[in-house]
Formats: C-alpha cells, structure tokens, sequence
C-alpha cells in the first residue's frame, strides 16, 4: 500500500567516488520521496523542489561522512528535514501551537469531534478541496509532530527508523505520531462533517 | 459534542495508535476490541482515526515528482541532461 523506495543497489564506494552516474541512480531513486516530504513538510512547491535541491548537493558533498551503518534513505531524509526545518524557522509568521487545546493539562489528549464520517463517498474525501484540507491540517501541526507523522504514516517508515532519523527515542517517536494522528483526526472531522448529508435526529 | 469520558475510554484513545500499528499486546487488544464493541464513540474515533492516517497516505501517493522539478534537480547537480543555464 505505502510507495517506499525501490531498493536499488547503491554502490557506495562509487558514490564516494563522486562517480555521476551512481550519483544519478542515487538521485533517481530517492528524488521522488525527498520531494514529497518537503511538499508536505513545508505546503508549498517552491519550498519542496529548493528543499530537494539542497538535499542532494548537500548529499554529493558530504557523502564521505555517510558511513553505510544506516540505510541511505534515512540519511537523505534526515538531511531533509533538517533543510525543512531550517526553512520553516526562518519564517516570519508565528507558529501557533495548534496542538494545544486537545490536550488536558497532564498531556492527555481528548477527542472533541466525534462524527463518523468515513461512509462519505472516496470521490469526496479525495476530491481537490479535499485534499487541500489535508494539507492544511497537517500544516497545522507543530513541526515535530509533522515530522513524525509524515515519515510513519506518507513514507511508510518503520518506528525503529523514523526515531533513528529524528534522532529521538522509539517512545518519543510514539508520542509525537499520536499527537499528530489524534489531532489530524479532529481537524478533518471537523472538515468532513460539515460534507456530511442532513441527518434526522 | 459532549460525552462522558470515563477511564476505559481514556484507556483506549491511548492505545488506539499501538492498536493500529499492530504494538498493543494480545490481552490488550481483547479488551479494547470488547470496549469499541460496545462504546460508540470510542469506535467512531477509531473508525476515523483510521481513515484519516489512509487519506493522508493516499494523499501522499498522488504527488508525483515534477519532470521540470527534476531537470533542475539534475541540472543543479551538474547531472543534466539539460543545459545548465545559470
Ligand atoms: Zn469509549
């Protein structure tokens, strides 16, 4: 179900090389990927293709540090969503913490919107608005949760490797994905239910 | 809306992400799957927790790396097959 990169061989003695066309393969591979996270990550094109840009010259000038101990995606992620994060800093509108408000003061978080509203047709719930309510919602994450959610849950890492590319524990990761997956879920409810047909009571 | 939470249904929301990442331990999994069998409004979060990580997945396979993205990727690499045109 989840799009994950093709497991191409990386010949990484040619890459440390500098040798182009295992770069290209490199770049082939996982270009697509990269792309989307700083798409979702930061909500807008230019952001995403300056993002990838940077990732990969980033990528082909330290690639001597890159050691091989780890899989080669989670190290172009981790290079990008350190770019996206870098970026998302330098703007100048302030971030609200909009995870506040569903949370109880010891951390709980307590789901308000409690509409069912997955009988909705796919054609809707995929339709163009939609999906442009999609990326607000997770727009409206706090970065870290963001993080989180966008390497389980869009690139379909495993626990073990979304932690290792944050650089923070497995618990840690789980905190932050159930804070972004519970508070996704509110912000589409509360999208979705107003699409819902008139009910009798 | 307003309902009650009580305890158990605190207790599931908790799980619920261990739940569906396939994590919570078996007995666990008995007693939540007892409890949405019978709480509505815990099943509805599920049902829609669960929908929401799938919306978001397939939102994510619909995007597609741009042929004009990846020239210029290609070409600030110096990897074009386009002309470098700075
Ligand atoms: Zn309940």
């Amino acid at each position: 179900m989840r799009k994950q990169a093709p497991n191409v061989e990386i010949d990484l003695s040619a890459l440390q090389r500098k040798d182009k066309g295992a770069f290209a393969r490199l770049v082939d591979a996982h270009s697509p990927q990269i792309y989307r996270l700083g798409l979702k990550m930061l909500g807008n094109e230019q952001d995403a293709e300056d993002v990838l840009q940077e990732t990969f010259i980033k990528a082909y000038q330290n690639i001597e540090s890159f050691e091989g101990r780890s899989k080669i995606s989670t190290w172009l992620y981790r290079i990008a969503l350190n770019e996206s994060l870098m970026r998302l800093r330098k703007r100048t509108d302030a971030q609200v913490d909009l995870d506040a408000g569903i949370e109880t003061d010891d951390g709980e978080i307590i789901p308000r919107q409690i509409v069912d509203w997955c009988c909705l047709p796919e054609k809707e719930l995929m339709s163009h608005e939609s999906r442009q309510a999609i990326q607000r919602a997770i727009t409206a994450l706090s970065d870290a949760n963001r993080a989180a959610f966008l390497l389980r849950d869009v690139e379909g890492l495993s626990t073990r490797e979304a932690a290792e590319v944050l650089e923070i524990s497995e618990s840690a990761l789980k905190v932050r994905l159930m804070r972004a997956r519970l508070k996704l879920r509110e912000l589409l409810t509360e999208y979705f239910s107003e699409r819902m047909p008139e009910s009798t009571p | 809306m307003n309902h009650q939470h009580h305890t158990n249904c605190q207790d599931t929301i908790q799980q619920l992400n261990a739940y569906l990442d396939d994590e919570l331990d078996p007995q666990l999994c008995a007693q939540l799957e007892a409890h949405l069998e019978s709480c509505t409004d815990c099943h509805i979060v599920y049902n829609t927790l669960k929908k929401t990580i799938q919306l978001c997945q397939s939102d994510g396979e619909e995007v597609a790396l741009p042929a004009d993205v990846r020239q210029r990727l290609l070409a600030s690499l110096g990897l074009g097959e386009v002309d470098d045109t700075e």
